[in-house]
């Protein structure tokens, strides 16, 4: 589904990614954890086509969108995905069901009417119904990140991206954005890839664990397969502990 | 070694401000191609035209009006040490139309709008929402930095017509109602000093000026740093930059539209 070739990506003469591959399997959520800084907001960017990488490619749905010259074949590549950022990213001077209905007016530019029936269904299933006339700014984060996600879904992505799910959340709030997840993938059935530092609760909306750290995949498998694995890092950074292989920056 | 340190340094500025220019010419370019690829998008237009034009109007009518009183005041000090008080209005209105009507007009709505635009596209950048536009296969360019473009290059020029006709009635007021001008010699001396020419040139100034202040208020927006400080820094630099860039082609300008229509 998605296919992480042999990527390096540089900014200066810092190296974020030094040969970065992976592979994310059809219907399943892969999560992608690592210490903060270790490029793994970078790896979804240039998932995204937003950033180019410097050397490899990155394959969507068996389409090469690192080589995609014009931003008009990027875009076509993109329509398989859908994006929750890690603030919600929602357009502030919109309301809630602007909000929502944007992609589906903006990319797939269907009738108004069955735009409006899609943001009410969707609305209806996140329990967003009494927010839509709201703007961004009047309602709590737990709120935006679950119109983010309406956004994200309403066009049926094939792939949802999640950047950092629960940063800047209480425990609850957090707990209810990875029930959210769950929920979703249920329903909508999509190819997930969760971008995380939070452990071990991001286990709970992954099938499989990379741990990104010196711009490379050092270990990768189920979540009980990372618990158990013996790198030291791994065991560092599931334990929080200040001393072994990660130093802190 | 400090001559080694210079060079480097001398050579980074060169390089990073040609990569800076070329930069903005491409998004420039990039952006004017936008207004006619499909969608269109008129509601964008609109409300662009609304927050950059029209709400300027009430600062601009004000400076206008104050500018065209100080014109009057200074005309008539000036041309009555030469016996020539009958020519305050033409002074007034020259003045306004040919030069300071654009320059003003821009230089206020750099400062009024021009951050606003940059602050906007900035805290946009910094808060995923540009990022979140391309992950929906929607062009940032096209769906934000076009529209403000246009509308500086449409809002521009109707509001420097607005700045001129009510500096010239503030002008009016003052050399007729406080300084005893005849208002007959005052309006016929205008008549029969400011040509078309005049005009067109006044309105080719600031449409030009309109497109330095889309370009420069949305490029730097569009390209701002990281945090508050970022677009701290970013909204600063639109204003000083289009403010310089606006003094500096004015004086290009006007050297060229004289000569042709002088011709």
């Amino acid at each position: 589904m998605i296919s992480v070739r042999n990527v390096h990506k540089s900014f200066g003469s810092q190296v974020v990614l030094d040969g970065l591959t992976m592979e994310i399997e059809p219907g399943k959520t892969t999560a992608v954890v690592g210490p903060s800084g270790v490029g793994k907001s970078v790896l979804l960017k240039l998932i995204m086509g937003i950033m180019t990488p410097d050397e490899g490619e990155i394959y969507i749905e068996g389409e090469n969108i690192t080589s995609a010259r014009s931003e008009s074949r990027k875009n076509e590549i993109r329509r398989s995905l859908g994006v929750l950022f890690q603030a919600a990213a929602l357009f502030d001077s919109l309301t809630i069901y602007d909000n929502i209905a944007f992609p589906i007016l903006e990319r797939i530019r269907i009738s108004s009417s069955k735009a409006h029936a899609k943001v009410l269904d969707i609305a209806e299933a996140l329990s967003l119904t009494p927010y839509l006339l709201n703007y961004p700014e009047q309602v709590s984060i737990g709120i935006r990140k679950r119109v983010g996600m309406a956004r994200a879904l309403i066009t049926e992505p094939k792939v949802l991206l999640v950047d950092e799910p629960n940063t800047g959340l209480d425990p609850l709030d957090g707990q209810e954005v990875y029930d959210l997840i769950n929920a979703c993938k249920s329903q909508w059935g999509f190819t997930g890839l969760v971008i995380s530092h939070e452990l071990p609760e991001v286990f709970q909306v992954s099938d499989r664990v990379a741990m990104i750290l010196g711009g490379q995949i050092i270990t990768e498998g189920s979540p009980a397969e990372l618990i158990a694995s013996t790198n030291p890092a791994v065991q560092q950074f599931l334990n929080g502990r200040t001393d072994g292989p990660i130093k802190i920056q | 070694m400090n001559v080694v340190a210079t060079t480097q340094q001398v050579g980074s500025f060169v390089i990073d401000t040609t990569e800076q220019w070329g930069r903005s010419w491409i998004f420039l370019y990039r952006t004017v191609l936008a207004l006619f690829k499909p969608p269109f998008r008129p509601f964008l237009y609109m409300t662009q035209i609304l927050q950059i034009g029209v709400n300027s109007m009430l600062v601009i009518a004000l400076i206008g009006l104050f500018t065209g009183a100080v014109l009057a005041v200074q005309g008539e000090y000036t041309l009555a040490k030469f016996g020539a008080t009958a020519y305050t209005g033409p002074a007034v209105a020259l003045s306004l139309i040919r030069e300071l009507g654009p320059v003003l007009t821009a230089l206020m709505v750099i400062g009024r709008a021009g951050s606003a635009v940059t602050a906007e596209i900035g805290i946009m950048r910094i808060t995923e929402q540009i990022d979140a536009l391309r992950s929906m296969a929607v062009d940032p360019i096209k769906y934000l930095m076009a529209p403000r473009l246009l509308a500086g290059i449409i809002a521009m020029p109707m509001l420097c017509g607005m700045f001129n006709v009510v500096g010239i009635f503030g002008g009016y007021a003052v050399a007729v109602g406080l300084l005893g001008l005849s208002p007959g010699t005052f309006m016929s001396q205008i008549m029969s000093s400011v040509g078309l020419v005049d005009v067109y040139s006044g309105f080719i100034k600031a449409t030009v000026f309109g497109l330095i202040f889309g370009w420069v208020a949305c490029y730097k927006g569009y390209t701002c740093g990281f945090g508050a400080q970022g677009v701290n820094k970013a909204t600063t630099q639109s204003v000083v930059t289009a403010s310089v860039a606006v003094l500096i082609v004015d004086y290009f300008l006007t050297s060229v539209l004289t000569r042709v229509f002088m011709k």
